[in-house]
């Protein structure tokens, strides 16, 4: 495959495997206004997998954006691992959310830049969306971090969990290099100096403390994925998979 | 008479006579006890009713056969659950709050359409719900739109638009299923066979068997009968049905000469049995609300928390 196919998948990819997770929690927020939220940040990222999906195939000039999310195998997926997570209560949730719009916010500042016109125009339509995401997921931090004993001792939890996959976020994959090379990707070390910044400055309004870096153990830009990547294909591929001819 | 009395009948006649004259009765108006009551009743069930819906239906968004119909499941789901905060606000204005209408929902002292207790068992169903049960809901909304009471009345016209097109959008995933292979054929034929009689009860008893359905016309929140909407219904959807090769699965089914449809009988133990507590999802959908709804305790007790923190930050 090409380092430009595969940068590309990487960004769709993570978007999908999100929001996915993400609309699974439908009809499970604490209360109606957060079900809502959740949904719309799962409708924008499906969105922005599908439009590059949709890109891909046409410049491929074979395929839908479908195929991509419907007919590939687990180690054809580029996503981060911490997309793939479940998460036990809405700590996890909001704490994988943080850190993926987080993420997103500032990739998606710098990919605004790229010599690639088709990620440069998705980068920019991208980050009026993932601005309302982080601010968001910020200020859930922070209720939850400063608010009562018991959610901050949920916090402490999560962010456990989520952290040792966060440097995975920020280590290169070979794509990443190569269109690093060509000026079409952001460079990562900068990506993540940015995003360590946000990360103290909403700990710091949440009274939580930043964990050390933990050594990336992760390779979701490889294909390689936790345990659970199998059962989100398993569910989502399942008509398509069981019905190959159909057309829905 | 005393003067109490007196005064309270001027009320009573000045209610009356805009119910006559067609103007909205507002919040802050004078309302006779039983029409508060009646309306607290009708729209918190009616508020449950779209926060429940999301249940059946969000059990296909992780499995929805491609992107589009994906990004559609969960727009419709987003928009039921606004619709429920629409209604919840409006039967707020009755002087009841939120947390009091979900305590009622989960003592079982509040209903919600029965039709909710029925499982989606196969993409179809998606389809289904979208074009019968919204279909249904349509029908009794459109009405709805004249209802007596000003901010259910306006929530109506908001909830109307956007159900018409999630009718549509049902409709095309059953019109697609019909198109496509033996296995869509089959599924989608399944769904209308599960759905269709349960749309039908969506309209309650028949006008004989409906108590409380005299006040409510009379005071115009109701603006038409049950089965006055139900055969309206009917005659829309049955076209609808064989313009895509589906079977209505009731062998009494006639055309009349008129154009309108004879039905069979439809099974009222049944409604009953499912309004009484007895349907096939009844405390699955009941427990999964009362379970999110606990989950959710800390969460928003530490909302509260924060934000009074913040409050008393500020002061100082």
């Amino acid at each position: 495959m090409e380092h430009k196919e595969k940068f590309y998948l990487q960004i769709a990819d993570n978007a999908l495997i999100l929001s996915h997770r993400l609309s699974e929690y439908c009809s499970n927020a604490p209360f109606l206004e957060e079900d809502l939220a959740n949904t719309n940040v799962a409708l924008d990222l499906i969105g922005l997998a599908e439009s590059v999906y949709t890109e891909l195939a046409s410049q491929k000039g074979t395929g839908t954006a479908d195929d991509y999310a419907y007919r590939r195998t687990e180690e054809q997926f580029f996503n981060c691992t911490m997309t793939e997570l479940d998460y036990p209560d809405f700590a996890h949730l909001m704490v994988r959310q943080f850190f993926m719009d987080n993420f997103h916010f500032h990739f998606f500042s710098e990919l605004v830049h790229s010599k690639d016109e088709f990620l440069s125009a998705l980068a920019l339509k991208s980050i009026k969306e993932v601005t309302y995401h982080l601010r968001r997921s910020s200020e859930w931090i922070i209720r939850m971090g400063d608010g009562t004993e018991e959610a901050h001792q949920r916090m402490i939890a999560a962010i456990e969990r989520m952290w040792s996959h966060h440097e995975e976020l920020f280590t290169p994959s070979e794509a990443d290099l190569e269109m690093l090379n060509n000026n079409v990707a952001p460079n990562l070390s900068r990506i993540k100096e940015l995003c360590m910044q946000k990360v103290q400055e909403i700990f710091y309004f949440a009274k939580l403390a930043v964990p050390e870096t933990i050594p990336n153990a992760y390779q979701g830009k490889k294909g390689i994925h936790t345990e659970q990547m199998g059962h989100i294909l398993s569910e989502m591929q399942f008509l398509p998979g069981k019905y190959p001819e159909a057309v829905w | 008479m005393t003067v109490q009395a007196v005064i309270e009948q001027e009320k009573l006649a000045q209610f009356e006579a805009k119910i006559e004259n067609e103007i909205k009765i507002e919040p802050n108006d004078w309302m006779p006890e039983d029409y508060r009551k009646h309306l607290i009743r009708q729209i918190s069930q009616h508020a449950h009713s779209e926060v429940i819906g999301m249940q059946p239906e969000g059990n296909w968004i992780t499995r929805a056969p491609s992107l589009r119909s994906k990004k559609i499941l969960l727009a419709k789901i987003q928009d039921e659950g606004g619709h429920g905060l629409y209604l919840y606000a409006a039967a707020e204005t009755l002087g009841v709050s939120r947390e009091q209408f979900i305590s009622w929902l989960h003592e079982g002292k509040a209903k919600y359409a029965s039709v909710f207790n029925y499982p989606t068992l196969n993409w179809a169903d998606i389809g289904a719900i979208g074009w019968l049960v919204d279909g249904a809901a349509i029908t009794n909304q459109v009405s709805l739109q004249r209802t007596s009471y000003g901010p259910y009345s306006r929530a109506m016209v908001r909830i109307c638009k956007e159900e018409s097109f999630h009718q549509r959008q049902g409709y095309e995933i059953m019109w697609r299923m019909m198109e496509g292979t033996k296995d869509q054929q089959r599924m989608a034929q399944d769904a209308l066979n599960r759905w269709w009689w349960p749309s039908l009860m969506m309209f309650g008893p028949h006008d004989t068997d409906s108590p409380r359905s005299e006040k409510a016309i009379q005071w115009k929140i109701k603006r038409e009968s049950n089965d006055r909407l139900r055969e309206k219904f009917i005659n829309k959807t049955i076209p609808q049905a064989e313009l895509i090769g589906l079977k209505v699965p009731d062998p009494e089914l006639r055309l009349n000469e008129d154009g309108t449809y004879q039905h069979g009988d439809i099974n009222w133990d049944e409604f009953y049995a499912v309004i009484n507590g007895n349907g096939p999802c009844n405390k699955q959908r009941l427990q999964h609300h009362i379970k999110a709804h606990q989950d959710g305790a800390w969460v928003r007790e530490t909302a509260a928390i924060h934000q009074q923190k913040m409050n008393n930050h500020g002061k100082h």
